[in-house]
């Protein structure tokens, strides 16, 4: 778990069963694992009103027996975060008050969700949260505001204008992405290292 | 001066009988022009002078916070309380001058929200009398649903049904109506929050039904104004200021302190908002909690008092004040 640097800079949690009757799970890669340590704390019957999104990524095979063997009402396994995103757009769209949300996996699987959820209405602080995986980053450019996926170097660069950038902790909901921001901006001659620090 | 009870010098220049328990007071300040803005949900503290005695309680602006050439506040008359309500009744005419605190809220509107469904029970309807006018004014999605015991004290029922048609549902106790909770709480929109204003057995049953339903806390907001309850005198030592006082039958420990030149920061006078938040230095005896501002460890700890609501029974009670 990365320290608290400011204020922007998301913490998550453990997840743990809320009260209610609804529960939607949305999850990538090892994020299953998350689930299924809940699944252990959990009471009887608690994922017969479960709804779990599962994006298996590089995890193979290994997490989808066990996620179905917890019968949830409904299970669906995705390709790509981006394509289960309007697929979780649409869910929340019919919910109603009483829908627990609980996300697991990587930043950038928690990250986008969340952007999702709060567009639906639902507030950050009732969202359950649980990092497992890869802490490579979403960033958005400030100067040309592309946004480059699973960032792992510091400075990165920018897939879409090229600039080096200086990835920082500053993080944006509302954009569901990491500050990056030319670190060579007096020289551009000046070129860092680049080091891989976000696995 | 405590924090957020600046006072206003104001004038009551009407009191309406509502029905046989409520009465309306509309208040303007003595020296012409607005009152300060506020938000619906918020109370002013009244001050009350009844020859020696002092008091000083809560009420719930329910005038339109679009309006601030005057404010009204209904108090429903309670025989059995402290007298506050009685003084306000019998005691309050048109053209007296009286002094109120500056609003403050603590039962404000999450303006975030995708829709506020708003839970009144008997005289708790007053906040939402203020926030309907706000949400209306502003175009707000909002359902109301008031519960009242007869017709004849449905107070303002009349009103909110003039002004909000279908928005507004009222049920009657002694029709057997009941609210529909569980049907509520399960349809509604995901961005909903939920707001309970009524009698402290309403607000638990609400609060409880909604966290079961697994609305999140941040989403549901209550105001329960707990008036502070008369009980069996008792001394106190104040540490700080090296006084020893005796809190009366009918007095508060706040009150007492305030009668002795003490001045703890307030803003609810009723159990909720956090500021007379005292510690108990040391005592023996027994703590009688009734407010809803310490958790329940706070409560068994013997280390914390909100005076403006909790009494005391026992040998000795040595406060840090």
């Amino acid at each position: 778990m990365p320290a608290k640097t400011i204020l922007s800079r998301p913490v998550y949690g453990t997840l743990s069963p809320q009260t209610g009757k609804n529960h939607l799970f949305v999850a990538d890669a090892e994020g299953a694992s998350a689930i299924l340590d809940l699944a252990k704390k959990a009471p009887d019957g608690f994922f017969a009103g479960a709804h779990i999104m599962f994006i298996p990524e590089t995890s193979r095979s290994q997490f989808q027996a066990p996620l179905r063997a917890l019968k949830p009402a409904q299970f669906y396994e995705g390709p790509s975060i981006a394509a289960a995103l309007p697929r979780l757009r649409q869910t929340l769209a019919n919910a109603h008050m009483g829908l627990r949300i609980y996300l697991a996996g990587t930043e950038g699987l928690i990250g986008q969700a969340m952007q999702v959820a709060l567009e639906a209405g639902i507030d950050h602080s009732s969202i359950q949260t649980e990092h497992r995986g890869s802490w490579a980053r979403r960033v958005q450019c400030v100067h040309c505001k592309g946004i480059t996926e699973n960032v792992t170097t510091q400075p990165a660069t920018c897939a879409h204008c090229g600039l080096l950038l200086l990835v920082r902790d500053h993080y944006s909901r509302r954009l569901a992405a990491f500050q990056g921001v030319c670190i060579n901006a007096e020289d551009p001659s000046e070129i860092p290292q680049k080091e891989e620090i976000f696995r | 001066m405590s924090a957020g009870t600046t006072k206003l010098n104001v004038t009551v220049t009407d009191v309406v009988a509502v029905n046989e328990l409520v009465k309306r007071f509309h208040f303007e300040r003595s020296d012409g022009g607005d009152l300060p803005t506020f938000s619906g949900g918020a109370h002013v503290v009244v001050e009350m002078r009844d020859g020696d005695k002092s008091r000083l309680n809560p009420y719930s602006l329910m005038s339109s916070p679009h309006n601030t050439r005057d404010y009204t506040i209904s108090v429903r008359r309670d025989d059995s309380g402290r007298g506050g309500s009685l003084f306000m009744h019998n005691r309050v005419k048109r053209g007296m001058e009286m002094v109120i605190s500056y609003p403050v809220n603590l039962f404000s509107l999450d303006l975030r929200a995708r829709k506020h469904l708003l839970l009144a029970g008997g005289i708790g309807i007053t906040p939402f009398m203020a926030q309907t006018a706000q949400l209306a004014g502003e175009g707000g999605n909002f359902e109301l649903h008031y519960t009242c015991r007869t017709p004849a004290l449905g107070t303002y029922a009349d009103v909110l049904r003039d002004r909000y048609g279908k928005r507004v549902n009222i049920y009657y106790d002694d029709t057997n109506e009941r609210l529909p909770l569980e049907r509520l709480l399960t349809s509604q929109p995901l961005g909903t929050h939920l707001y309970v204003c009524g009698p402290a057995g309403m607000i638990r049953w609400v609060r409880e039904t909604a966290a079961a339903h697994g609305w999140p806390d941040e989403t549901v907001h209550y105001e329960h104004f707990a008036a502070p309850q008369p009980g069996l005198p008792f001394d106190v030592t104040l540490a700080l200021s090296k006084m020893q006082i005796s809190v009366g039958e009918e007095q508060s420990l706040l009150e007492a302190m305030e009668a002795a030149g003490i001045d703890p920061p307030y803003l609810c006078r009723g159990g909720v908002c956090g500021q007379c938040e005292t510690n108990v230095v040391s005592y023996d005896g027994t703590f009688r909690h009734n407010d809803h501002w310490l958790t329940e460890a706070e409560h068994c700890s013997g280390k914390k008092i909100m005076p403006c609501v909790s009494r005391f029974e026992g040998k000795s009670l040595v406060l840090e004040r």
